[in-house]
């Protein structure tokens, strides 16, 4: 389930002193997760630049959504780290409020293909903010970087 | 009386009890003398905030939520004397950055005190060059310095591979394995916070994943403000201090900041999923969840202890491999042994950190749980643990400034000792986001820039060098001349940047 919509509207950037904070937005659940998947590896590299090769699927517990949302920003930016992939495109597939499974596509990293803007060190709680809104939801996570 | 928008709180967050403070929205704070002022004890605070800051400073400290957090932090149990906060306070994750907090045996150890990079800290070499010495030969040294230390994504030294069981030692002993291995000498122990070692890590509390991040990145610097600097003494301030150390004007020094890499984030980020549970477990009442934390004296509390142990170990040994190629770097460059260079360690402090320390509460010498989140401890002249080298002078204090303008070495003192449990400031810290310094960084040529004012600079990415701009952070001078004023460290030397890579 491609993402249809331009990047502007999936998330935006919140100013923030010490880090980078996302707001990110879902017409539902598995979008708001898919979406800030999203967010954080377009805040990590040139997308346009990265194939879908790998895929890793993902499966988690957590105590809550907000807990939930956290855990698998980390869980990405785990893969991120120790394989040096670049993810691109998220379906997460089955979501409630303590658990998820969700499926990423990307690719590794390559020098001289892949340009990394940013290398966040982790996603935290503090402010996590998972909330419905008319018409959807929208989210907000910190980054530590 | 400043009024400050409450912490906001996890909608769906029902486990712990999380008490919304936006009922709580002021905050009374008093001006004590022209470097400290006090936040009163309010509501559910058991001490009172301290901070050090004047009155421009104070000003722009009050933009964020930092000063709330400083009275945050004071409501947590067993917390001793106050809260404090130092000149370079921002807005942290719970705990503000900049925040000293120390807790009796009836406290807490929260990883949200420490941080996710755990052990984030800086060291400062010393060496008998001269800055002519080294001026034509800048461009090449920084590049020779960018290829022997690993930096940016998936880069790593194809001299080093880890096994598991090797990763486990190194995360027991610290500093000392790298030594014991070559990277560096037996006496750069000496200059080294604990040795280089927090005793009671224990590999077993580290996840495989944690591991796994760790053996992947050893000996890398990492990204963000993480760098290595070559500077030269641009100012002294007390020659008698500055000797001891063997700095004089015109001197080369060097500067290495980096942490724990993964390992440490992927610590503290295990680690919140426990003290969120154990802080409801013990009823510990948090206003807000990035101050989760669990007793001292508790499975949870003495496991993150063990846990952190290891990766501030981690980080000492990061920082004390990388301290042995730049010693190369600059042997290869001069074609002379790095000995007779003179490339000596003055010090390394860590900036994230818990650790058990004994200090004087009421008269009694107590042992308490002191967490300094992007704080430096300051041990006196004549404290126990100064090296012997500074035992007169005091304990060496690291400060790194932005990469455009200063950086400075100071020592601690014995007010340090009295009011702050030994500690003082850490850095510059931020005063622009990282969005409005990327704004601000458009349409630049960084580095060409930085080269107009004889700085050459090497970076893995575009955005780190963007984020980082010296516009983006507090001038460290103010931050500095408020902890010298207020009498908890002492200026010794002022460096100024000559070379820098970055992650």
């Amino acid at each position: 389930m491609p993402m249809k919509e331009s990047a502007s509207k999936r998330y935006k950037v919140l100013e923030h002193t010490a880090d980078l904070a996302l707001e990110v937005y879902g017409r539902d659940l598995k979008e708001l997760f898919g979406n800030a998947a999203f967010a954080l590896f377009d805040v990590v590299t040139d997308l346009s630049r990265v194939e879908e090769k790998v895929e890793r699927t993902i499966r988690l517990r957590s105590f809550d959504l907000e807990e939930l949302l956290v855990n698998w920003l980390n869980e990405l930016l785990y893969y991120h780290e120790v394989e040096q992939l670049l993810f691109k495109r998220f379906e997460v597939k089955g979501l409630e409020s303590d658990n998820l499974e969700a499926v990423a596509y990307g690719e590794s990293f390559r020098e001289g293909r892949h340009l990394i803007l940013t290398s966040p060190k982790a996603v935290t709680h503090h402010k996590i903010e998972v909330v419905e809104v008319p018409g959807g939801w929208r989210a907000r996570v910190i980054i530590d970087l | 009386m400043l009024r400050h928008q409450g912490t906001i709180v996890g909608a769906g967050f029902t486990p712990a009890l999380v008490r919304n403070m936006e009922k709580e929205l002021t905050l009374n704070i008093k001006q004590i003398d022209p470097y400290r002022w006090k936040i009163e004890k309010e509501g559910s605070m058991k001490v009172e905030g301290i901070v050090y800051a004047d009155s421009r400073i104070m000003e722009e400290i009050k933009r964020d939520l930092s000063l709330r957090q400083v009275a945050n932090v004071a409501t947590l149990p067993g917390i001793v004397r106050a809260s404090l906060a130092m000149p370079d306070i921002h807005e942290g994750y719970g705990f503000p950055i900049g925040g000293v907090a120390a807790f009796d045996e009836t406290g807490v150890v929260s990883p949200g005190g420490v941080g996710y990079d755990i052990n984030c800290g800086v060291r400062v070499l010393r060496s008998n060059l001269r800055r002519e010495e080294i001026q034509n030969m800048m461009k090449e040294l920084v590049n020779t310095l960018f290829r022997n230390i690993p930096t940016g994504v998936g880069s790593h030294r194809k001299d080093l591979k880890l096994g598991i069981e090797e990763e486990k030692g190194l995360l027991r002993q610290g500093a000392r394995w790298a030594v014991n291995r070559g990277y560096g000498y037996e006496r750069d122990l000496d200059h080294i916070e604990e040795r280089g070692c927090i005793q009671g890590a224990d590999p077993g509390e580290v996840s495989d994943r944690a591991m796994e991040r760790g053996r992947a990145q050893v000996g890398t610097l990492g990204s963000g403000n993480h760098f290595v600097e070559v500077d030269v003494i641009s100012e002294i301030y007390d020659e008698k201090l500055a000797r001891t150390l063997g700095l004089e004007l015109g001197g080369v020094a060097v500067q290495v900041h980096t942490g724990s890499r993964g390992l440490g984030y992927q610590v503290c980020d295990d680690f919140i999923g426990v003290m969120l549970r154990a802080a409801s477990k013990y009823g510990i009442e948090l206003v807000d969840r990035q101050l989760c934390c669990a007793p001292i004296d508790s499975e949870e509390g003495r496991r993150y202890f063990a846990a952190m142990a290891c990766a501030a170990n981690f980080a000492f040994t990061n920082r004390q491999m990388i301290t042995h190629w730049v010693r190369e770097s600059f042997s290869h460059m001069l074609k002379r042994p790095s000995e007779e260079l003179g490339l000596e360690l003055i010090y390394d402090v860590c900036h994230n950190i818990a650790k058990f320390e004994t200090h004087n509460v009421d008269g009694k010498p107590t042992k308490l749980c002191v967490h300094r989140k992007g704080a430096t401890r300051a041990l006196p002249p004549g404290h126990p643990q100064t090296p012997a080298a500074y035992k007169e002078i005091g304990q060496p204090v690291l400060i790194p400034g932005d990469m455009g303008r200063c950086s400075y070495v100071l020592v601690g003192t014995e007010a340090a000792s009295q009011e702050t449990f030994t500690s003082s400031c850490h850095g510059a810290g931020r005063v622009m986001s990282r969005t409005q310094a990327m704004k601000r960084a458009k349409g630049k040529n960084i580095l060409r820039e930085m080269e107009d004012k004889g700085i050459i600079v090497r970076a893995s990415g575009w955005d780190t060098l963007a984020e980082e701009i010296p516009e983006a952070y507090k001038d460290v001078t103010e931050v500095v001349d408020v902890v010298h004023n207020a009498g908890i460290a002492r200026k010794v030397v002022q460096l100024k940047p000559l070379g820098v890579i970055k992650g």
